[in-house]
Parts: C-alpha cells; structure tokens; sequence
C-alpha cells in the first residue's frame, strides 16, 4: 500500500464522487462532484469506474506527494498548470509519482474545479454508498470535512500500467440551457423574458450549496414565500430580494422560494466550472431538446473508455506543455473571495 | 365505490425530476395523497425512478431519462395518484421527550406572551397535540411536523436566528417541529429533546419516517441531560409506541 501525501491544497477542496443518493427524503443532500464529467473522465483515465472518489480540487492550487511506493493518478477538469518535481505535465492524462514524487498543481485557469482520480480509488467508510464529504452533516470519508494539508490517503501500490490521455470533446461556450419551471408561474411572462435575455454573472459568495448570480432583479408575480417542495441540483429559485440561485449539490433538500427554472442536466458540469465574474446568458430548451441532451451525455459518460489514447508520441506531449504552460493563472481578488462561507446573513430559506 | 381523485399538477423539475404537485398550500389531504403516492412508488416501483422526496403538498420523483421521458412518467404518475388513497399498512408511532422553557427554549415567555397566556398552557396544549411527519427536509433529520393546534399559530419571526441548537423543538406558522442539527431557523424554540432525529452509526440512522404519528412529552432538564448522554452513545431515547 502506498499513500498520497496532501503538501498543500486550497479551500473548497474535498473528496466527492457521484454522491449520496436515497436519502434526500430525510433531508440528507446528496453532495457528489461538481463536473460529472471531469471527475468520470479522471476516474476513466486510472481504471477506475466512473463515479469513484477523486479529489475534487478548488479554484486554488494543490500538492500531493507520494510516500512508501509509487502511486499511479490522472488529472481533469479545469485547466491549469501541473508539474511533477518540475517537469509539466499534461491535463486529461493519466501519471505516475513515483515514491517522494510531487504533484503541483497551479490555480484554476478558466474555470474552478479540477479531479484528481487515484488507481484503484480512495479507500474510506461509504455512508448512503457514498465517500462524499459534506461538512454540513459531518459526512465523507476519511475525511468527513474539506481536504487540508496534511491529509494522508491510502493509495493502491501503482501498477505499471501505460500512461493514457483522453480525448474529450470540446467544451460549448454558449447559454447555460434550463427547462422553465416547477414554479414558473410564479413570474410573470416579463420577468421570464428578463430572465432569459439578459446576462448573468456568478457572485463571489458561492458555493458547493449554491451560486448566486447577479444581474437583473427578478420580481415575483405572488411574493417569494411558497409552501417548500424538493429541490434538485440546477434548480433556479427566486428568493425576496430578487436575485437567482442556482442551487448546486450541497443544496438543501426542500426549499420555500419559486423555481423558475432548472439548468438541464447536461450543462450542470459547465454551469459549476463558470468562473465569478465571468458573464454568461441562459437558454430554455423543450423538454424533449433537455431529454435528447440529457441522452447524449449519458452516452458521453458511457462512452469515455473508447476516448483513452496512449501518449505514445513526443509531439503530442510537447503540445500539451505548451498548453499547459499558457500565462494567465494570477488570480485577482474576486477569485480569492469567491469560495469563502457566505455570510450568515444569507442564510437559507426554511419553510 | 370512491370517487378518482382530482389530477395533480406534472411540474418539470429540469430533465431528470418531475414535481407532483397536489396542492401549493400546507394542506392535510394533500400531504396524504403525497405519501400515499410515495409508498405506491415504494411498494411497486415504477423502471427509471431512482429516488422520491415527499414533501408538504408535492412528491418530488427524481428519474433517469434514459430509461423514460418526461411525458410518459408525467402519465403513469397521475393514473397512480388519482387511485384512492389506501390506509397506511403499518403507521408508527413515537413518543418525543422535550425540556421546555428556560434556556432549553428561549422562546416559551415570548410565545406565551404573544398569545396571551401562560408558559404552562403553551407546554400543555403542545404536549396534547397529535402530529404527523408531514415532510423532512432542509438539513438531514429536520421533521417537520403538520397538526398543530390553531391557538399555536404564529408567524415565523421577523429576523431568523443563525444559529439554533440541535434537538430543538419548536413552531413556526401551521408546522410545529424537530430538528436535528444545529443550525438557522426562523421558527419559535419551545425547547430542546434529546432524541436524534439522524445519527450515524446507529441502526436506523434516521428514526422518522414520512408519515409517522409524533407526541411529545414533558421531562425535567436532569432528565434531558441523561437522555442527552444517552442519545450520545447511540440509544433512541424517543419511545417507539403501538400504533
């Protein structure tokens, strides 16, 4: 058994996987990856099945280094800069530290959330079939909080097996696609259009629970207050003072204000990589459109293990320093912000 | 023979959930054609539901929409929710240990005051009350519970507290209730139990269920504070009646 070290690690930075399921009606969220698709497509580049846990890594940097034998891993999601003992290294690859080897990774560049997937997964005590950490109910596993330096995980002895990359498709720069409601009828049709047309921007106080935005005030048609009902990650709601939150995988599980909207499924993922700051608009879809994307991404996700290439080539490797070596990872200060507790005064609704 | 019920509204929660939506107000029968609907799903699962979440007026049914579309899990909800509502097979009920008043629940004078009455008649009227596990939600374990007596009706208050203890028992609205974790609420803290709602490692790690009948029972703080060290190791000091 080797181990993989934390040197160091920013905050918003824990273990998760493809969540807890089964008991959101007792109230228990079911937390899990930001980027389905990243952390899967971590998982699929060391053997792992899709939805293991991985560490999932925040917008700021990392280290990780390993101790008594050679552990074997693979980083994707948000780009950055990475390198081991100084050589770079490319993202959407997999890699071995051999043992005393560091991993670093830079902050976050273009978006917030990066995978790091470990062979043969983390070992830990699944609670609702989940490792997921959320610190709200004191679950995850081992660490039932966000990751700190010092953290140790057990790591299965690197097998030796060839490196992969994955070839991914390219990520869509457009709307984030919703499907209206449950509680659209609580705006009327100006405020939907208001809405839909104009731009967005995610507010610095975000979190795993939820992003606010800023924009618009959305008015509502019957006041905020409605009698709570189940919430699901992407849903949209309305709270008093106007301003939409989109609700993220720690959410609570019933909420009492209007949901306009619900981001599909198949955005989810690029919707929670959107970096503060970042202006973005939303698009609404029919509901077969959402169920025709929400099929194809399952196909996506079912398909990744035809995506693995071997990196058998210089060249290729070459291309991916240069990538990886793209200035522009200064963080400014909406960033450093950006993934601090909200205030208290933004407690959530409770109905 | 019953008469079919009127159709709920097929609500779409994004791709993947469907609200089913019996009424928009907190509303008794509504909750019961809620959980009458759950414990079908339960019972006779529909092929793609992964997860259903009953709440006060709706069941919110998570699906995966490989395995059907929207329209046709929207059709087959609304044929099982129009079927009359069948007795509860096994209904359970508990009885809830609370210390009310004093530090346990800062709130009690106020209340009191408020509704023109004594401290001891608020704890006296709470205490007789029969209630319902009408929804859990907000944080793992919090129970909101429906039967409250109209005399208890109240507001929430103006400015919600950040920070409530767990075990706290108290009303806010039509809904009396038990939370778990300590956490925000903007509801009126009658007092404090011992019983957790939600504990990891103890079998069941969540004692209520949807649907379960609650009474509560008046104990000293000496005895709070054993049930307290109790609850801590694990014990369900809540009693588990026939029903």
């Amino acid at each position: 058994m080797s181990k993989l070290v934390i040197s160091t690690i920013g905050p918003a930075s824990s273990v998760q996987d493809g969540g807890r399921h089964g008991a959101q009606r007792y109230g228990l969220t079911p937390s899990g990856a930001m980027d389905r698709l990243a952390i899967a497509a971590s998982n699929t580049l060391v053997g792992n099945a899709p939805f293991a846990a991985a560490i999932e890594i925040g917008p700021f940097g990392a280290a990780f280094t390993a101790r008594e034998g050679a552990v074997r891993v693979a980083i994707s999601g948000a780009p950055r800069n990475a390198d081991i003992s100084g050589c770079a290294v490319a993202s959407d690859t997999s890699m071995t530290l051999a043992d005393g080897e560091t991993l670093t990774l830079g902050f976050a560049r273009g978006g917030s959330f990066s995978y790091l997937a470990i062979e043969g997964g983390i070992a830990g005590e699944l609670v609702f079939g989940s490792l997921a950490v959320n610190a709200r109910a004191g679950l995850g596993s081992p660490y039932p909080r966000p990751l700190q330096a010092g953290d140790e995980l057990q790591a299965r002895a690197a097998s030796g097996a060839p490196e992969r990359r994955i070839e991914l498709p390219f990520a869509v720069d457009g709307p984030i696609r919703v499907v209206l409601g449950p509680q659209d009828d609580e705006f009327d049709d100006a405020q939907k259009q208001l809405f839909l047309d104009s731009e967005w921007k995610i507010s610095a106080t975000s979190d795993r629970m939820g992003y606010r935005l800023e924009g618009p005030v959305i008015k509502h048609l019957h006041g905020h207050n409605i009698v709570s009902d189940g919430t699901v990650n992407g849903s949209i709601q309305v709270p008093g003072n106007g301003a939409p939150i989109v609700l993220m995988p720690d959410r609570g599980t019933s909420g009492g204000y209007p949901k306009i909207a619900t981001v599909i499924s198949a955005d989810h993922g690029r919707f929670a990589q959107t970096p503060a700051g970042k202006s973005f608009r939303f698009k609404a879809l029919s509901m077969p459109e959402a169920q025709a994307e929400a099929r194809k991404f399952a196909g996506l996700l079912r398909t990744l293990p035809d995506r693995l290439r071997g990196i058998e080539n210089f060249e290729l490797n070459i291309e991916a320093l240069r990538d990886a070596n793209v200035a522009g990872s200064a963080v400014s200060a909406v960033d450093a912000r950006t993934w601090q507790t909200s205030s208290p005064a933004d407690a959530p609704a409770q109905d | 023979m019953a008469a079919t019920l009127s159709p709920p509204r097929i609500l779409p929660s994004g791709d993947s959930a469907i609200t089913v939506e019996f009424s928009r107000h907190i509303d008794d029968t509504a909750n019961q054609r809620v959980l009458a609907l759950d414990r079908r799903l339960a019972d006779e699962p529909l092929p793609g539901v992964t997860e259903t979440v009953p709440t006060y007026r709706s069941l919110l049914v998570h699906y995966d929409p490989v395995l059907v579309d929207f329209a046709a899990l929207g059709d087959r909800l609304v044929a099982l929710a129009e079927l009359p509502v069948p007795p509860a097979a096994k209904m359970r009920r508990w009885r809830i240990p609370v210390v009310y008043g004093e530090e346990h629940g800062i709130d009690l004078e106020d209340v009191a005051r408020t509704l023109k009455t004594t401290p001891d008649d608020i704890v006296a009227r709470h205490v007789a009350g029969d209630y319902r596990v009408a929804m859990i939600g907000f944080t793992p374990g919090w129970s909101y519970l429906s039967g409250l007596e109209a005399f208890l009706h109240m507001p929430r208050r103006q400015n919600p507290r950040l920070l409530t203890p767990a075990g706290t028992i108290s009303i806010g609205g039509v809904q009396t209730g038990v939370q778990c974790l300590a956490g925000p609420s903007g509801w009126h803290l009658l007092g404090r139990t011992a019983v957790r709602t939600y504990q990891l490692h103890r079998e069941p790690t969540f004692l209520l269920e949807p649907g379960d009948r609650v009474t509560f029972a008046a104990v000293d703080a000496k005895t709070f504070a054993e049930q307290d060290r109790a609850a801590a190791g694990g014990e369900i000091v809540a009693e588990l009646m026939t029903a």
